[in-house]
């Protein structure tokens, strides 16, 4: 009997962990968003994110008044940090995507402690990202007749055959449709919160958002479908919103960009970073807030794998740039790898990235490393700065030297485009501390399917039910060895 | 004076009571019934009988009035109102119209999934008769609730009364209109 049970949280090592009931659960979590006492170390983390935020304002409020001149941006590096942060910041939030539908869809239970504030982070990080675009347009109030299918008043529309416009769609998309699936999984949640708010006020807020739910099984059969249904279109157009981002390169002609591995490699690394940011989000958040029951080690080992699994993915895209250079018999191409790689002035770059992305994470190949919170931790920043410089070798590496040796120039940022880019990190952290402050980190319904006690007996087996079954079995008839 | 009621609501500890209750009371031929919980049970779909929803044709015809709207404008804004000649492609290079028709599919699509789940669950819904059993707030924390309505065929306040009674149901609540 041992055995069996020992085998059974072997295989399925258990996703809650301690004595949890519904109740309890609910509470744990509702309390985060509902206790009356703000924790110091939120008003702590709140104040250092609403502070760099300002440093946010301040760049954007300086840009505007002078243009972007004040970006290091020049002829031929016209695109630089912008657009390395914009799929920086947009890449972070695939995780989010991958965790919600991907993993649902294939049936992992372990995504339900982590949905939650991993499409938090989504959003949040879609919200930065589109910020450098928009920005970068110079006259952002002018945006929308360049982004959206306007005409000016020449009657010029938008050019539908180029990948920017494209980008504007699937950006937008993916920020609206990411939205609308977090907010779908709040509902039930807004609900809890709404029956166990004491406080008049936020009763109220939460009344309104959870739309009147009562958790009626025809509404839980309709939710479903549509939960269902939002994950199965996120997948593709999580697949495509890298795609399309990658194709702002793959579809121009210059060197380093031109190249067909590109959709695919930057899906892998965009769910690479994303998961790194998760694990730097939730090492210390479940510390922080005493959830190490539901985001077990389990849930961090996990995402440690799936961090090797699309880092060396990574790593081979890396590898086929090259080959491809090579391969192609172009004097262009081949020029600019090893410009990129050995001669050119951006040489360390390319040489930090390797060892960030490639060679950092094969320290998850031992289980000590995985296994241990703090080595995770570590391996994540390391990716996300390595995931940084991905982009930098990209754009700057293959933009500062192209066809015409007259045109090459050198790209340094200025302390502008710096404090843009810290200037989002603050945004980021800004509303992550708000989103842990006011709302379940954790999804609270979906954790209840969890507890063994979620499990209708008698209907449908599970491996459980099967164990207990072969132990009744075993009981009635006599051991085969007496 | 019997205040007019809307219902009867009895209230169970665990899902496989619930739905154990939910088999008793459909076997019994009662049809205007619905069931409380704290998360989705997929065995009350069979247990109340609840037909498979219209919701995923919804969706079809939402994600293919997107690709229409996709394809549309894009027709419309480079061969219809301004052909504009770049580089020397057709005006109708539609290999380039692909990503946004994509784009537009998937939103719809998702925005029918959204608001079709909330229209067809009648949500918002602010006032609901069954929010006036004060036990019912702990249907969205850990209690499962079975509610046959006042409305059905069958109903009968003093037996359906004792019926719900004899589900093992550790209460039973009157609902108020």
């Amino acid at each position: 009997m041992q055995d069996l049970k020992e085998i059974q949280t072997k295989i399925y090592p258990p996703m809650v962990e301690g004595d949890h009931t519904f109740g309890t659960v609910s509470d744990k979590i509702g309390d985060l968003a509902l206790k009356k006492r703000t924790p110091f170390l939120w008003y702590v983390g709140f104040g250092i994110s609403f502070l760099v935020l300002q440093l946010l304002m301040m760049s954007v409020t300086t840009l505007v008044a002078k243009g972007i001149g004040i970006w290091g941006n020049n002829q031929p590096v016209g695109w630089a940090f912008d657009i390395i942060n914009f799929v920086w910041w947009i890449g972070i939030g695939h995780a989010g995507t991958l965790i919600s539908a991907i993993l649902l869809l294939l049936n992992q239970k372990w995504r339900t402690s982590i949905n939650r504030f991993a499409e938090a982070m989504t959003l949040f990080a879609v919200a930065c990202a589109a910020m450098f675009p928009l920005l970068h347009t110079g006259r952002p109030w002018l945006a929308a007749y360049w982004l959206f299918p306007i005409p000016n008043s020449m009657g010029i529309w938008p050019q539908f055959r180029s990948p920017l416009i494209w980008d504007v769609f699937a950006v937008s998309t993916y920020a609206t449709i990411s939205l609308l699936f977090w907010y779908v999984g709040l509902i039930p949640d807004f609900a809890t919160l709404r029956d166990r708010a004491k406080n008049k006020f936020f009763k109220f807020i939460y009344a309104v958002l959870s739309w009147g739910w009562r958790g009626s099984a025809r509404h839980w059969h309709r939710y479903e479908i549509a939960y269902l249904l939002l994950a199965g279109i996120s997948t593709p157009l999580v697949l495509s919103v890298h795609s399309i981002v990658s194709f702002d390169f793959a579809v121009s002609q210059l060197p380093g960009w031109h190249a067909t591995i590109f959709p695919p490699y930057f899906v892998a690394g965009a769910i690479f970073a994303g998961f790194a940011m998760v694990l730097i989000l939730c090492i210390p958040l479940r510390v922080w807030f005493n959830m190490k029951d539901m985001i077990t080690n389990t849930h961090l080992v996990y995402m440690g794998k799936v961090m090797l699994a699309t880092g060396l993915i990574v790593v081979y895209g890396y590898a086929m740039e090259a080959y491809f250079a090579w391969y192609s018999a172009s004097l262009y191409e081949w020029f600019m790898m090893k410009n990129r790689m050995f001669g050119g002035p951006y040489w360390w770059s390319y040489w930090l990235l390797i060892i960030c992305n490639g060679a950092s994470i094969q320290l998850l190949w031992f289980k000590r490393f995985r296994e241990s919170p703090f080595w995770l931790f570590i391996i994540s920043i390391v990716v996300s700065i390595g995931m940084w410089l991905e982009r930098f070798v990209i754009i700057v590496t293959s933009l500062n030297r192209d066809f015409l040796p007259s045109s090459w120039a050198m790209y340094s940022p200025t302390v502008w485009d710096w404090s843009m880019f810290i200037g989002t990190i603050g945004l980021f952290f800004t509303l992550l501390f708000l989103f842990v402050r006011f709302l379940p980190i954790i999804s609270i319904f979906e954790v209840r399917t969890l507890l063994p006690d979620a499990n209708v007996h008698g209907h449908h087996q599970d491996f459980e039910e099967n164990v207990v079954q072969v132990e009744e079995t075993y009981d009635r008839t006599d051991p085969p060895n007496n | 004076m019997d205040v007019k009621l809307y219902g009867l609501m009895a209230e169970f500890d665990t899902p496989t009571e619930l739905v154990d209750a939910a088999n008793k009371v459909r076997e019994a031929g009662y049809t205007k019934t619905d069931a409380f919980s704290p998360f989705p049970l997929h065995e009350m779909d069979e247990a109340l009988g609840i037909k498979r929803s219209i919701l995923p044709v919804l969706v079809f015809f939402g994600g293919i009035a997107g690709m229409c709207l996709g394809i549309g404008l894009q027709v419309f804004v480079h061969y219809i109102d301004y052909p504009l000649n770049v580089g020397g492609r057709p005006f109708l290079s539609w290999p380039s119209f692909v990503p946004p028709t994509f784009e537009l599919t998937i939103l719809l699509a998702g925005f029918t999934a959204v608001f079709g789940m909330l229209f067809l669950n009648g949500l918002p819904s602010p006032y609901h008769p069954v929010f006036n059993v004060p036990r019912f707030a702990l249907a969205s924390r850990e209690k499962f609730f079975l509610l046959i309505e006042a409305a059905d065929p069958n109903y009968d306040q003093d037996e359906t009364r004792e019926f719900l009674r004899s589900l093992n149901a550790q209460e039973v609540f009157d609902v108020e209109e």
